[in-house]
């Protein structure tokens, strides 16, 4: 049983989690995940690590509900239990001094890409960074990716914060006022194909961190297999990251959608129980 | 070996059993058929998850016991990869001492009730049974006794546990809890050392849990087991992968003296042939995983599992044969094995053969896909299909199968399991730049000791083997166990 030692809300349907871990905190490194279960009942899920602090013995993960599993993470509150929780897997995220690196996130995923962003800027880079989502309350951990970059750009679709448009174009933006040498980038799958798109055009080598379906996280299953380069190659252990211009977002949105009708209908039946019971 | 072979000899002279062999004729017991096992109803059974095989009444068991004629050379023992007494568990089981069958059972194996279930007995202790051998009649059914002898004991509520040796205060890491792990630990703990067991799910049996599934191995069978290690001192910690979430060297640092890896072949292998990502197709490892592991068949779990109501099945061995079987039970109409050679090339056993067959479960022999068709949005439907025809043997000694041109056609299928096969899990080696690998991935050990280049590891199982079978993992696991006793004890004494 790991402890949950505290909870808060980024917005209404994002939530940061502190769970007692001290093995993973102590172990893990940018671009690490786990896999949590909430429950006995619950099924397993990757999440990418967003931060650990090594005293408290404690890691990070950024939620947003979407499924039944990530509703049980936001209903949590500190002194709670999650079952089970394993890492830090996969392939740690290579870190060197490329020169300027263009840091991109969409929604969510800038809780993977503050660790990264941070281990760069010390590994001597200008960090770039460009945070992106629809609207100005789901924009998350601002203050934090300003710490470790040196210039942030912040979009929105709606334009409530920040300037109005897609991540695309606020990369543009910052590609054709300066040279970029590496792009990092993180985000839901439709995000990161078009992201990969606009730096594939520019000839800026990338990399995209991939968050695709898994059952064990050790190799085992298979269930989140992506063409990258045109071979097959398992997020969980060769990944998550992989270049970006090779992977083929296609079929990874096509996988994703795989359990869609099953979790469609978990979800339906979850919200009515929690509705029930909150009656 | 003398030691064995005057051991064994020394029991059969015991009093009772010489008794017991001159109570019957051996003419009278070699006229006795082998006895059939009770199975549930194939309509029944194929959709549910009702374990299939009954298992034997008292009566039918010691009139099964009365057939073995307590051989002088017991050839069926070196059948066995853990070497169980077999005539005097047997002979037990004759004479009604039903908990010291079990007890004898339990001299060398940690986990008689799953062998009893899984183990291929027609290949090993039931293939050099005299009957086998000599009279070319039915051998005695060795595995349905030992079930039988286990589950009593287990039934019986008076689970004995084997006697430990004094704590020698030394620490040892088991790295996976599957067969090769368990039986590592069990012989550890008999000897006194301290033993923890790492698995990286969150439940503790490995490919006895995730893998086999409820219908051919109950996971309370595999508990009680479990139990007993618990019982002799074993800990166990979930959720924790060795080369993860501490180094090896980590642990050497909290005092660990010596390692095994039990860690499996646990990467599923595909065929790199066009659609094989579409939606639908997916390893045997992922499609037993979500339900045997995750309950993703039960009511009120989160984990989903593809429902097909046309699922091929690719591969011929146990875990196609699971999957084929297991789809039937998730509600499918049709249910098919794709595989590539003939019948009497499957490596699956032959009573899985059995019970899919009675179950409904169609097989394409000589048939291999080459190709799969999906829908707009990237779902499976169809399966192109290649017949197939033997050639020369290959160096398995198997003969080689080979397309016959011109022979394509198709098949729909909704869901695609494949089971063509597993690699080496590659995270222990991983994180171990200095332990020697083959150039397939499984770790080099030294054949009789079991210890890798690494001498404070040891290793057995899949992860040596490449894909075997649960009681060669046990019998690694157990030699390792000794090997790694005689290496500390030595080291010690230096």
């Amino acid at each position: 049983m790991y402890k949950v030692v505290s909870k808060k809300f980024f917005s209404d349907n994002v939530v940061s989690l502190d769970i007692e871990a001290p093995r993973i905190a102590k172990a893990r490194k940018a671009g690490h995940f786990v896999m949590i279960r909430v429950d006995e009942k619950g099924e397993r899920i990757p999440l990418t690590i967003s931060s650990a602090d090594i005293e408290k013995g404690t890691v990070n993960l950024v939620v947003q509900t979407v499924g039944v599993t990530s509703k049980k993470l936001a209903e949590l509150e500190a002194g709670d239990y999650v079952t089970d929780l394993v890492g830090p897997l996969g392939q740690a995220t290579h870190v060197e001094k490329f020169g300027t690196v263009l840091a991109c996130g969409g929604g969510v995923g800038v809780a993977p890409l503050l660790p990264i962003v941070e281990a760069l800027k010390k590994a001597g880079n200008k960090v770039i960074s460009v945070i992106a989502a629809r609207s100005k309350d789901l924009i998350i951990l601002e203050e934090q990716i300003k710490e470790y970059s040196d210039e942030v750009v912040v979009m929105t679709d709606d334009g409530s914060y920040g300037k109005k448009g897609l991540i695309t174009e606020g990369m543009e933006e910052v590609i054709n006022s300066e040279k970029v040498d590496q792009a990092v980038i993180i985000g839901p799958g439709i995000m990161m194909k078009f992201a990969s798109m606009t730096t594939k055009k520019h000839n800026i080598p990338s990399i995209a961190s991939l968050n695709t379906i898994m059952v064990d996280g050790t190799g085992m299953c298979g269930a989140c297999r992506v063409t990258v380069a045109g071979k097959t190659r398992f997020v969980c252990v060769d990944g998550p990251e992989f270049d970006a211009h090779e992977v083929d977002f296609d079929e990874m949105l096509s996988r994703l959608q795989g359990y869609k009708d099953q979790e469609q209908k978990a979800n339906d039946d979850y919200s009515c129980v929690a509705t029930k019971k909150r009656k | 070996m003398t030691n064995l072979t005057d051991y064994l000899k020394q029991e059969r002279n015991a009093a009772w059993r010489e008794e017991l062999r001159k109570s019957k004729k051996n003419k009278e017991r070699t006229t006795i058929e082998r006895i059939k096992m009770p199975e549930a109803d194939p309509g029944e059974r194929s959709r549910s998850y009702v374990e299939v095989n009954s298992g034997l009444t008292h009566e039918q068991a010691v009139g099964e016991a009365s057939r073995c004629i307590d051989c002088a050379n017991p050839t069926c023992i070196s059948g066995c990869p853990v070497e169980i007494n077999i005539p005097k568990f047997i002979k037990n089981i004759e004479c009604g001492e039903f908990l010291k069958a079990a007890h004898t059972l339990k001299e060398t194996n940690t986990l008689p009730a799953v062998c009893g279930r899984v183990c291929p007995q027609e290949k090993q202790c039931e293939a050099s049974c005299f009957y086998t051998l000599k009279l070319k009649k039915d051998p005695v059914a060795i595995g349905y006794l030992e079930r039988f002898a286990a589950d009593y004991e287990q039934k019986s509520g008076n689970v004995s546990i084997p006697a430990v040796a004094e704590s020698n205060g030394i620490k040892i890491g088991v790295i996976g809890s599957g067969p090769a792990g368990l039986a590592f630990a069990g012989d550890m703990a008999k000897f006194g050392y301290k033993v923890v067991v790492f698995e990286a799910l969150h439940e503790i049996g490995g490919v006895l849990k995730y893998g086999i599934p409820e219908f051919r191995l109950p996971n309370n069978v595999v508990d009680v087991e479990i139990d007993s290690l618990k019982k002799m001192g074993v800990e166990f910690e979930t959720n924790f992968i060795v080369g993860k979430t501490a180094t090896i060297d980590d642990l050497r640092e909290e005092g660990f003296k010596g390692f095994f890896t039990g860690s499996g072949a646990g990467l599923p292998r595909f065929m790199n042939i066009p659609g094989e990502n579409l939606v639908g197709i997916l390893s045997s490892n992922e499609y037993l995983t979500r339900v045997n592991l995750m309950g993703a068949a039960t009511t009120g779990t989160d984990t989903p599992v593809m429902k097909g109501k046309k699922v091929a099945v690719v591969g011929g061995g146990n875990t196609a044969m699971d999957s084929v079987r297991t789809a039937l039970r998730l509600g499918a109409d049709k249910a098919t094995i794709i595989y590539r050679r003939s019948e009497e090339e499957m490596p699956a056993r032959v009573e899985e053969i059995k019970h899919a067959k009675e179950e409904g479960v169609e097989f394409l022999n000589l048939h291999n896909p080459v190709e799969y068709i999906g829908t707009e949005d990237g779902k499976v439907k169809q399966v192109r299909l290649q017949k197939m025809e033997l050639g020369e043997p290959d160096e398995s000694g198997r003969r080689r199968p080979q397309p016959i041109e011109g022979s394509e056609y198709i098949i729909d299928a909704d869901t695609v399991v494949v089971s063509v096969g597993v690699s080496p899990n590659p995270l222990i080696p991983q994180s171990l730049p200095d332990l020697k690998v083959t150039s397939w991935g499984t770790i080099e050990v030294d054949p009789d000791t079991f210890q890798s280049s690494v001498p404070d590891i040891f290793a057995g199982g899949d992860i040596v083997r490449g894909g075997a079978t649960v009681i060669l993992a046990m019998g690694d696991g157990r030699k390792a166990a000794a090997s790694m006793h005689n290496y500390l004890t030595s080291k010690a004494n230096s």
